[in-house]
C-alpha cells in the first residue's frame, strides 16, 4: 500500500466544536502518504448510547458507521476514545450477530487513533518544517493511553517541533473527569476531578496543554478558563500540523491586542 | 447493613464539600499509589503472577461446589466446624448460637468486611454481647459509630485530629493533657485499652483472606498482629467468610498473597500471614478450643454464570480504590455499602440489587484506571457496563436522560438530518460564542456550565468547512 486509502472518522466533537482538528488530521495523513477522504454519512461513534447501557441505539449507529467504513484501508480518528470504541467495542456489541461480526472485526483491526497511526503505521519519525513557540505539558487521555497504548508516540513527534519545550504534567494518567455523559450526570464529582487536574497543569507553569482527545480538552480547557488561566489548550494535532494561527479552544476569534 | 446507595449522588455531593475528607483523601492517594509502584518495580514478575492469580481463581470458581465441600470436609477433619449462611440473618444466628454455646459477654473481632455486609455488631450488642474491633481503624469507627470507608483502611476518612478527639472523649479513664499527636500515640494507646480486652474476651471472631480447600485451613493477613491475638487467645475462633475465598491449594495461597499486599499497601507482604487451621491439639502450646467457620452465600452464588462472575475474584486489596479518581473524590461513604469504589460499582449491584445501587456503576468515567492496577484482573469497566446495560433495560435512569440520549440517538442514526440539525445549532452557536470564545452560562448545558465554561464552536462544522475546502479544490485537481 503505496498510498493507503485513510477513511477519517472526524468524531462529532471535533465536527461540531474543532474543524481545525479534522483538517490538522488530514494534513497529518497526506503527508504521512495516505489518501484521505472523509464520508459525509457519519455522526458519532455512538459511546453515548452505549455507556448508558442502550445497545439497541448503540448496533444501530455501530452499523451505520461500518457502513461507511469498511471499503477503506484504513479508518482514522483524531480520538483515542473513539477509535477505541471502533477498536475495542464494535466487535464486543455485535459479537452475537454472524453477518455484522466479522464486519464488526474487520473494521477495528484497520481503526486507528491518528497519533500512534501516524508513528506506529506509517513509521512517522519526526515533523519538518514545523515549529511552535510555547511551554508545553501533554495529558494522557484514559482511552487512547489504556485502549490503544498511545503515549509515547504524541511525545516522540512533539519532541520534534522546533521551539516547543514539553514538561512532563504530574499525573499525566489521571482522567479528568471528563468521562462523556458522565460530566452531566454527576457535575460535582466530575468538578472536583478536573479542579484537581487543572490544578497540577497549573503547577507545571505551561502556557500550553496539548492532549489527543477534544472532549478532555474542552473539560480542561473550560476549566482553566473559568479560573482565569491563560494557559490554552489544543489537539496535539494542531501542533504538528502547524495548524495554530487560530485562536485555542475556548479563546475568541482574535486574541487581545491584535 | 442496610444500603444506602440509591443515596449516592446526595451522598457525594455531601463528601464534596468536606474539606476535612478532602484532606484525608489526597494523603491516603499519595501513600499508597508510590508505594504500590515503587514495590511491584521491583518483582519483574508481578504481571505474570497477576496472570496465574486471575487463572487459579477462575478455575476455583469454576469448581466452588467442588472445592468448598473439600474445604468442608478438611475442616471437619481437623475437628473444626462449618456453618453454612445463605443470608445475613443466618451468618448472625450461626455465630450468637456459637456464642451463647459458650455463655460469651465479650467477643473481640479483627477485621472483617463479611461482618460488616452482615451486620454483625449491632446484633451481638442487641443480644446482649460486647463486640470489640481490634484492629485499629476499625476499633476507631467503632467508638465513632461510623462504617469503614475503605476495606483495607477502614478509617482512611479521618485526619489525625479526629482520631485524637474521638481517643480523648472514649478514654477518659486516662490523663486528658496527654499527647496524642502521632500515629504512634494512638498506636500506643489503643493497645494498651485492647491488651486486656484481648485476655478477657471468650470468643474471637476474625474474617479470611482465603479458605484453603486442601487443607481446611483459613487465612488472614494483617499488620497489627491483632488477628492473631483474636483468634489464638480465646476458647473460641469463629472465622466468618464469604464463600468465594475458598482456593484449591496452599501452594496457591502463595501465588496470591505475592499480589496482594503489593497491591494493596505496597508491601512485600503483609507484617502478619496466619494460618488457622482446626482448634488446638494435644499438645499444642495454644490455640482455641473450638474453631467455626461461618460461610456466607448472600447471593454471591447467584453471581456465577453471569457476566458480573469476575468480580468474585476480588481479594480485597483496595487498589482500585486507591487509584480511582472517582473514589478519590468522594470516599467511601458516599458508595452507600460496605464494598466502595470500582468493585463496589462492579459487585455491589449484583449483591444489594440494581435498584438500590443503579448509580455506583454509573459514577465512573469508564477511565480504566481500576482495571489496570488489579492484581486480580477483574476487568472492572466491563462490568459497570453490564449493569448499565442492565439498568437501561429495565428502564431505572433518570427519564429525562432516557428522552435526551432517545433524541440524539435518532438523530444520530440519520446522518443527512443530524447534519441538518448539526448546523443550525452549530451555527447559531458558533455566532453567540465567536466574541468571547467560549460560554459561562448556556440554556440545557447548565451540568457543565456549572462549573466550567464551555468552548464556543468555530463557525461552521468540519463538514461544512470540508464541502467547501473540497469544491474548491475540485477544477485543479479533476
Amino acid at each position: 500500500m503505496d498510498q493507503p486509502r485513510v477513511g477519517l472518522f472526524v468524531t462529532c466533537l471535533v465536527d461540531l466544536f474543532r474543524p481545525v482538528i479534522g483538517f490538522s488530521a488530514v494534513t497529518l495523513l497526506e503527508r504521512a502518504g495516505c489518501q484521505v477522504e472523509v464520508p459525509a454519512d457519519q455522526t458519532c461513534c455512538g459511546q453515548p448510547a452505549y455507556n448508558a447501557g442502550d445497545l439497541k441505539n448503540s448496533r444501530s449507529i455501530a452499523q451505520s458507521v461500518i457502513r461507511a467504513f469498511e471499503d477503506f484501508d484504513y479508518i482514522v480518528a483524531p480520538s483515542g476514545s473513539c477509535a477505541g470504541m471502533l477498536r475495542a467495542h464494535y466487535p464486543d456489541l455485535l459479537k452475537d450477530d454472524p453477518e455484522w461480526f466479522p464486519r464488526a472485526n474487520h473494521l477495528a483491526q484497520r481503526t486507528h487513533e491518528l497519533i500512534s497511526f501516524l508513528v506506529d503505521i506509517r513509521g512517522m519519525a519526526s515533523v519538518e518544517n514545523v515549529s511552535f513557540e510555547a511551554k508545553a505539558t501533554y495529558h494522557d487521555s484514559c482511552s487512547g493511553l489504556r485502549e490503544l497504548g498511545v503515549k509515547d508516540q504524541p511525545r516522540r513527534l512533539l519532541g520534534t517541533v522546533d521551539g516547543l519545550r514539553l514538561d512532563e504534567l504530574p499525573g499525566a494518567e489521571i482522567c479528568c473527569g471528563f468521562g462523556g455523559t458522565f460530566c452531566i450526570k454527576y457535575p460535582e464529582i466530575s468538578n472536583r476531578m478536573v479542579a484537581d487536574k487543572t490544578a497540577d497543569i497549573t503547577a507545571t507553569g505551561a502556557d500550553l496543554l496539548l492532549a489527543g482527545d477534544l472532549g478532555c480538552l474542552m473539560n480542561m480547557a473550560g476549566k482553566l478558563k473559568r479560573e482565569g488561566s491563560a494557559t490554552q489548550a489544543r489537539h496535539v494535532a494542531e501542533v504538528l500540523a502547524g495548524m495554530t494561527e487560530g485562536p485555542a479552544i475556548g479563546e475568541p476569534e482574535k486574541a487581545p491586542g491584535t | 447493613m442496610k444500603p444506602q446507595s440509591h443515596l449516592f449522588k446526595e451522598n457525594a455531593k455531601k463528601a464534596l464539600n468536606d474539606a476535612n475528607l478532602a484532606r484525608a483523601l489526597n494523603n491516603m492517594k499519595a501513600g499508597f499509589q508510590d508505594k504500590r509502584r515503587a514495590t511491584i518495580a521491583k518483582l519483574p514478575e508481578f504481571q505474570d503472577l497477576r496472570d496465574q492469580a486471575r487463572d487459579l481463581k477462575n478455575h476455583t470458581l469454576e469448581n466452588l461446589d467442588f472445592y468448598l465441600s473439600r474445604f468442608e470436609d478438611r475442616v471437619t477433619e481437623k475437628g473444626g466446624h462449618v456453618h453454612w449462611a445463605r443470608t445475613p440473618v443466618e451468618a448472625r444466628e450461626a455465630v450468637l448460637e456459637i456464642c451463647r454455646s459458650v455463655d460469651a459477654k465479650t467477643v473481640t473481632k479483627g477485621k472483617s468486611m463479611v461482618t460488616e455486609e452482615v451486620g454483625l455488631n449491632d446484633f451481638l450488642i442487641q443480644s446482649g454481647l460486647t463486640p470489640i474491633e481490634t484492629d485499629l481503624g476499625e476499633y476507631i469507627i467503632q467508638l465513632r459509630h461510623e462504617l469503614p470507608s475503605h476495606i483495607i483502611a477502614p478509617a482512611i476518612h479521618l485526619n489525625k485530629e479526629d482520631v485524637a478527639e474521638t481517643f480523648r472523649e472514649n478514654h477518659t479513664q486516662l490523663d486528658p493533657n496527654r499527647r496524642l499527636d502521632q500515629v504512634q500515640d494512638f498506636t500506643d494507646e489503643a493497645r494498651a485499652i485492647l491488651r486486656q480486652k484481648f485476655q478477657s474476651a471468650d470468643v474471637g471472631i476474625t474474617g479470611a483472606n482465603f479458605l484453603i480447600a486442601e487443607t481446611g485451613s483459613t487465612v488472614i493477613v494483617t499488620n497489627e498482629g491483632n488477628g492473631d491475638l483474636t483468634q489464638v487467645l480465646p476458647k473460641v475462633h469463629i472465622v466468618v467468610a464469604s464463600i468465594e475465598k475458598t482456593i484449591p491449594t496452599l501452594e496457591d495461597s502463595a501465588t496470591i498473597l505475592r499480589v496482594l499486599a503489593r497491591s494493596a499497601t505496597g508491601q512485600e507482604y503483609s507484617t502478619y500471614t496466619t494460618f488457622s487451621t482446626g482448634p488446638r491439639r494435644p499438645g499444642d502450646l495454644d490455640g482455641p478450643e473450638q474453631f467455626h467457620v461461618v460461610l456466607l452465600d448472600n447471593g454471591r452464588s447467584a453471581l456465577l454464570g453471569t457476566e458480573a462472575q469476575d468480580t468474585l475474584r476480588c481479594i480485597r486489596c483496595g487498589a482500585c480504590m486507591n487509584h480511582c479518581p472517582v473514589y478519590g473524590s468522594v470516599g467511601g461513604h458516599a458508595y452507600g455499602w460496605v464494598v466502595p469504589g470500582p468493585i463496589g460499582a462492579a459487585l455491589d449491584p449484583g449483591l444489594i440489587g440494581l435498584e438500590e445501587a443503579h448509580d455506583l456503576p454509573n459514577a465512573s468515567t469508564f477511565c480504566g484506571k481500576c482495571a489496570e492496577v488489579c492484581p486480580m484482573k477483574i476487568p472492572l469497566p466491563k462490568i459497570m457496563h453490564h449493569w448499565r446495560v442492565k439498568e437501561h433495560e429495565a428502564k431505572l435512569s433518570p427519564p429525562r436522560f432516557r428522552q435526551g440520549l432517545a433524541m440524539w440517538a435518532w438523530f444520530a442514526r440519520r446522518p443527512r438530518l443530524y447534519r441538518l440539525g448539526a448546523n443550525a445549532a452549530i451555527g447559531m452557536l458558533g455566532r453567540l460564542g465567536a466574541k468571547r470564545g467560549r460560554f459561562a452560562k448556556l440554556p440545557l448545558a447548565a451540568g457543565w456550565t456549572a462549573h466550567r465554561d464551555l468552548p464556543a464552536p468555530s463557525r461552521g462544522t468540519f463538514q461544512q468547512q470540508w464541502a467547501r475546502h473540497k469544491r474548491s479544490q475540485a477544477p485543479s485537481s479533476s
